[in-house]
């Protein structure tokens, strides 16, 4: 197969092995994050003239982190939210960047502690600004991450006929990969009983439908081609990406239809690629209903084939025939910040490179993508999408 | 169902006041462009089809069909959070109340009913047609 064009190259990962942080500020964590990456790329803090941050870091935009990493040699910035996908966007807006010469080594940050800060049991959504203009018609009646994904996932099976135990599945994959996981927050292997077992909390979501909460995260460098091949890293090329939002239409929509539907096709055309040529996928689990609609809209399978696609263990790696998230993901190993990007992209760099752990590496892992959901799927969200190459 | 409950206060804006109004007396308005023809949700100023600024309240049926439900059982006391889709067209996010929320399916028919507020604001929500004339 011919090599595609890199649009950039990813050349530093890391995630932070804590899930507990109540004994490290938000900065900390931030710095820690950054400098790991670094470390990972072999590059110091005076090479970074690119910073990427997500509301997560503290202060003003990109300031008062770039202050506490004393970043000096900065002159380019972004802070493009769209909450948990914010990362995977970072990373096609770095490269964007890194194309135009507004900067050559581009850090990108995520951090967080909602169990230190009490924000633990999930599900609440903040309360947001009156001036926002959905506000009113949403608040009141008790709009919560949880209710929102139950109504998405109660509307496919209705229109599909996908099943409780079908969603069992993803939860059920991801544990099996979380064991190997040393530093997952859950490394309880599950069966389809068990999470059929576990109490329902918002119809038809189960608790063990639901992503995990955890503190943490993770930070991502991004560079030019010759800056990456001067480096002793394996090559991680990014040679496809693509973003959408999607949102309510004036009340005309459809939730089952998610923005990646968009993402995917323009991450797609860009690499030259159809998804049958990709040997493993990081997918956004905020719940196993988040999940299933990507592989439907992303291409993986037909519109309302999830259900089926999922079951049997076909996400499980050395299993079937599209492993996912083998670092466990954020229904077992890691959700820092309630913003699960960043992880999605680490652990598809971790598989590009054959440095995942050995039970859940997939052979010849040349291609690799992965995929965001952020903000909330049957509301507004947005999705964004990464195919990765190895170099 | 809403015994109990806890609402956050709808904040209306000088885009909506005449909506809040009208749920306090009862009368449930749904928001029109006059240029385009078309009813949209939630309601604004400037169509979100044409971007006219030519739209207009009417009243209206106060009708519609469930699109998705969820019963937010983690919630003390319980409650049914719901898309419900309107005669007029547009789906718009409330709750079903004044029901059994094991027997309810999407593509129940439906229609408004008003909850008070701690402050007093009447919220538009929705209980099965089926119900409501039993």
């Amino acid at each position: 197969m011919p090599s595609r064009p890199a649009l950039a190259y990813i050349v530093g990962a890391y995630e932070h092995p804590t899930r507990d942080a109540a004994d490290r500020s938000l900065a900390q964590i931030q710095a820690e994050v950054a400098l790991g990456a670094l470390a990972d790329a072999g590059l110091s803090k005076d090479d970074v003239d690119g910073f990427f941050c997500g509301p997560d870091a503290p202060g003003t935009g990109p300031l008062s982190i770039a202050d506490y990493l004393n970043l000096n040699k900065l002159r380019h910035v972004d802070t493009t939210n769209t909450s948990g996908s914010s990362y995977v966007i970072h990373v096609a807006h770095a490269a964007q960047a890194i194309a135009a010469g507004k900067c050559d080594v581009a850090l990108i940050t995520l951090a967080g502690r909602p169990r230190a800060e009490g924000r633990g049991k999930g599900g609440l959504v903040r309360r947001d600004d009156p001036n926002q203009p959905d506000f009113q018609w949403e608040q009141p009646f008790g709009i919560q991450i949880l209710n929102v994904y139950g109504m998405t996932a109660m509307r496919h099976m209705h229109l599909y006929g996908t099943t409780s135990e079908q969603l069992a599945w993803i939860k059920v994959a991801a544990s099996q990969h979380a064991q190997h996981n040393p530093h997952a927050f859950s490394r309880d292997v599950v069966t389809v009983e068990d999470v059929l077992a576990s109490p329902v909390v918002c119809d038809p979501l189960r608790r063990l439908d639901c992503c995990v909460v955890t503190d943490g995260g993770g930070a991502l460098i991004v560079t030019r081609e010759e800056i990456a091949r001067s480096l002793k890293r394996p090559l991680v090329k990014v040679i496809g990406t693509g973003e959408r939002p999607q949102h309510q239409q004036g009340g005309y929509f459809e939730i089952t239809q998610s923005g990646a539907a968009w993402s995917g096709r323009t991450a797609f055309e860009q690499a030259g690629l159809v998804p049958a040529d990709i040997k493993y996928v990081s997918l956004y689990d905020s719940f196993t209903i988040t999940v299933l609609m990507q592989l439907e809209d992303l291409g993986f399978c037909a519109k309302g084939e999830g259900g089926r696609f999922v079951a049997d263990g076909n996400l499980i790696s050395g299993v079937g025939k599209l492993p996912f998230n083998t670092d466990g993901g954020g229904l077992s190993n890691n959700h820092p910040g309630n913003r699960g990007g960043m992880t999605k992209v680490i652990e598809a760099v971790r598989q590009v490179r054959g440095e995942a752990h050995p039970a859940v590496q997939v052979k010849n892992c040349d291609l690799a993508l992965a995929n965001g959901i952020g903000g909330q799927l049957g509301v507004r969200h947005a999705s964004a999408t990464l195919i990765l190459e190895r170099g | 169902m809403s015994d109990g409950r806890i609402f956050i206060e709808p904040v209306p804006t000088a885009e909506t006041e005449a909506f809040w109004a009208g749920t306090a007396e009862g009368r449930f308005l749904v928001r029109r462009c006059r240029s385009c023809g078309k009813a949209h949700w939630y309601p604004r100023t400037i169509c979100p089809f044409c971007s006219s600024d030519e739209t207009e309240w009417v009243e209206g049926t106060g009708e519609g069909t469930i699109y998705s439900f969820s019963i937010m059982r983690r919630a003390k006391p319980n409650y049914v959070m719901a898309y419900v889709t309107l005669t007029e067209g547009p789906t718009m996010m409330t709750n079903i109340v004044d029901c059994d929320p094991e027997s309810l399916r999407i593509g129940d028919a439906v229609r408004v009913t008003y909850v008070k507020t701690a402050e007093g604001r009447a919220l538009p929500m929705f209980t099965p047609k089926s119900e409501a004339s039993a």
